[in-house]
């Protein structure tokens, strides 16, 4: 089998040949430290500075208001601990949701060990939250809302600019991971009432260890890493000149093509539903039907298991991913899928396909020809299907 | 991650399937936690002369089920009852440690299907 089709854009992307293009010079020619005063420093501060109004302008922002990090997860950890330790005199409460990336939820649980109080706000059966739970847990104590663009698992897109609007007029800072939003959904943090994004290169065909995260000028927000005082003073460590120029260049890219790519996956994105839906009996679409990520489909096999699936599509060459415990490493199944209400089995049996810019509606027409045939087989092995079989 | 052997046994699993009226069959695990194995023992003599599985779960809950019906067939029940779930591992050419359970399930699904032999042979 030499087919090799993949389907896990939300894990990481390639990078363009684009943006390692402009990389590459970095590391052997350009290599000057930006806080050096000689050609080589000024040079390479040129390059960040570039970089650093790319990404302002991909979200509406100021260059003053972006500063680069190690990804997404760094960004997650500043915003929640630098808010909350700079702000203790206002209040103690943070308010999140169940189904935020593990960067937000496990900082979240440190931050109550060290005795702030966290809401998670629930969601229904889309992974949507509601706007009424969100204005109910404000307090007095709330100095923070975080609350992700997009879904990572499932796609579902929740409701940024309601939120934003609430959040401006209780004057309680908004911060949204937007990891997997950049790239894939039209930003303007201003518009938006977006005091704080976090964003990670990786996700939009950017290189890999590099990020930012944008913060509105004037908001009081303590550092997460002490040392030197590259970016303002704000994010010590020599500045990952590669990467920030490699993040520069793809967030351009995406931004200039957002339409364009939407409109591309979006069609992929239903061939890909529609078929499997009306090919595989016992399947639920997880997340909702529209406001959801261009790229991402997620499903649930009744009666079987996401792994034994994930390796059967390993093996036809097709890459995805899985929601059920023996791919998250723990003993239950995705937090996100038990969050929207459904049972551990059903859980257990999710696939997650997300697409990319180099798939094509071969690939798709490759998947609906694979994946029933896939699901049919572990079926018939499976106990649980049987009982179905059995009692028709 | 996985041997080839668990490979193997993953992509062409042996005995997959049911036996109508069986002599023994037991069923372990549960659909919460994302494993359940269930098998069919023919006894004759006290001897196993067929078995089938069926397995919902991992990778390696499908070939530790598979390797150990193999294992039991053509053996008697005393026999068969002494297989331990270290065994299913040695013979799979081992397990990742956070699937090492599975070995276990293996062990318990075939003592469950002998127990129920037992029971409704008076035995």
């Amino acid at each position: 089998m030499n087919k090799k089709i993949y389907l896990d854009h939300s894990a990481t992307t390639g990078t363009r040949p684009e943006v390692l293009e402009e990389m590459l010079p970095i590391f052997t020619t350009n290599y000057g430290n930006p806080s050096s005063v000689h050609s080589f420093g000024r040079d390479a501060k040129k390059l960040v500075d570039q970089a650093r109004i790319k990404v302002a302008k991909a979200l509406g922002a100021l260059p003053e208001e972006i500063y680069f990090t190690a990804g997404g997860s760094e960004a997650d950890n500043w915003v929640l601990k630098g808010i909350t330790y700079a702000n203790k005199n206002k209040g103690n409460h943070i308010i999140t949701t169940v189904i935020e990336h593990h960067a937000i939820l496990h900082t979240c649980e440190q931050l109550e060990k060290e005795g702030y109080k966290v809401t998670y706000l629930p969601v229904d059966n889309y992974g949507m939250i509601s706007i009424e739970d969100l204005k109910a847990a404000i307090t007095d104590e709330t100095i923070l809302i975080s609350i992700m663009y997009a879904n990572n698992e499932i796609g579902t897109i929740q409701p940024i600019d309601e939120i934003g609007k609430i959040a401006k007029e209780r004057k309680i800072y908004f911060h949204t991971d937007a990891v997997q939003a950049v790239g894939n959904i039209k930003i303007d943090v201003k518009a938006q009432n977006i005091d704080m994004l976090s964003l990670s290169a990786h996700k939009f065909y950017g290189p890999k260890g590099i990020g930012a995260l944008y913060v509105k000028k004037g908001t009081k927000i303590f550092n997460l890493i002490s040392g030197g005082g590259q970016e303002r003073g704000k994010r010590a460590g020599t500045e990952n000149v590669p990467g920030i120029v490699g993040l520069g260049k793809a967030i351009e890219l995406a931004a200039d093509n957002i339409d364009e790519y939407n409109a591309k996956l979006l069609t992929m994105r239903k061939k890909l539903i529609d078929g499997v839906m009306e090919r595989i009996p016992y399947t639920r679409l997880n997340g909702h039907p529209e406001k959801r990520l261009s790229n991402n489909a997620n499903f649930c096999f009744q009666y079987i298991e996401g792994e034994s699936l994930l390796l059967n599509l390993d093996m036809k060459g097709i890459a995805g991913s899985s929601g059920s415990a023996c791919t998250s490493g723990s003993l239950d199944p995705s937090h996100v899928l038990l969050s929207i209400g459904l049972p551990h089995e059903i859980a257990h049996g999710s696939l997650r396909l997300t697409l990319g810019q180099d798939n094509t509606e071969e690939d798709i027409d490759y998947v609906l020809e694979v994946l029933p045939e896939i699901v049919e087989r572990l079926r018939n092995m499976s106990p649980l299907y049987e009982k179905v079989k059995g009692g028709k | 991650m996985y041997s080839d052997k668990v490979m193997d046994h993953f992509t062409s699993p042996r005995n997959v399937g049911q036996i109508d009226n069986a002599d023994g069959v037991g069923e372990v695990g549960n659909a919460k936690c994302g494993d359940i194995m269930k098998i069919y023992l023919k006894i004759e003599n006290d001897v196993i002369e067929d078995v089938k599985f069926k397995t919902f779960g991992c990778g390696a809950a499908i070939a530790t089920s598979s390797i150990a019906t193999e294992m039991i067939k053509g053996k008697t029940v005393d026999e068969a009852l002494e297989l331990t779930n270290k065994a299913v591992v040695d013979a799979l050419d081992g397990l990742p440690p956070q699937k090492i359970h599975c070995s276990v399930l293996a062990e318990e699904a075939v003592k469950a299907a002998i127990e129920d032999y037992k029971n409704k042979h008076n035995k």
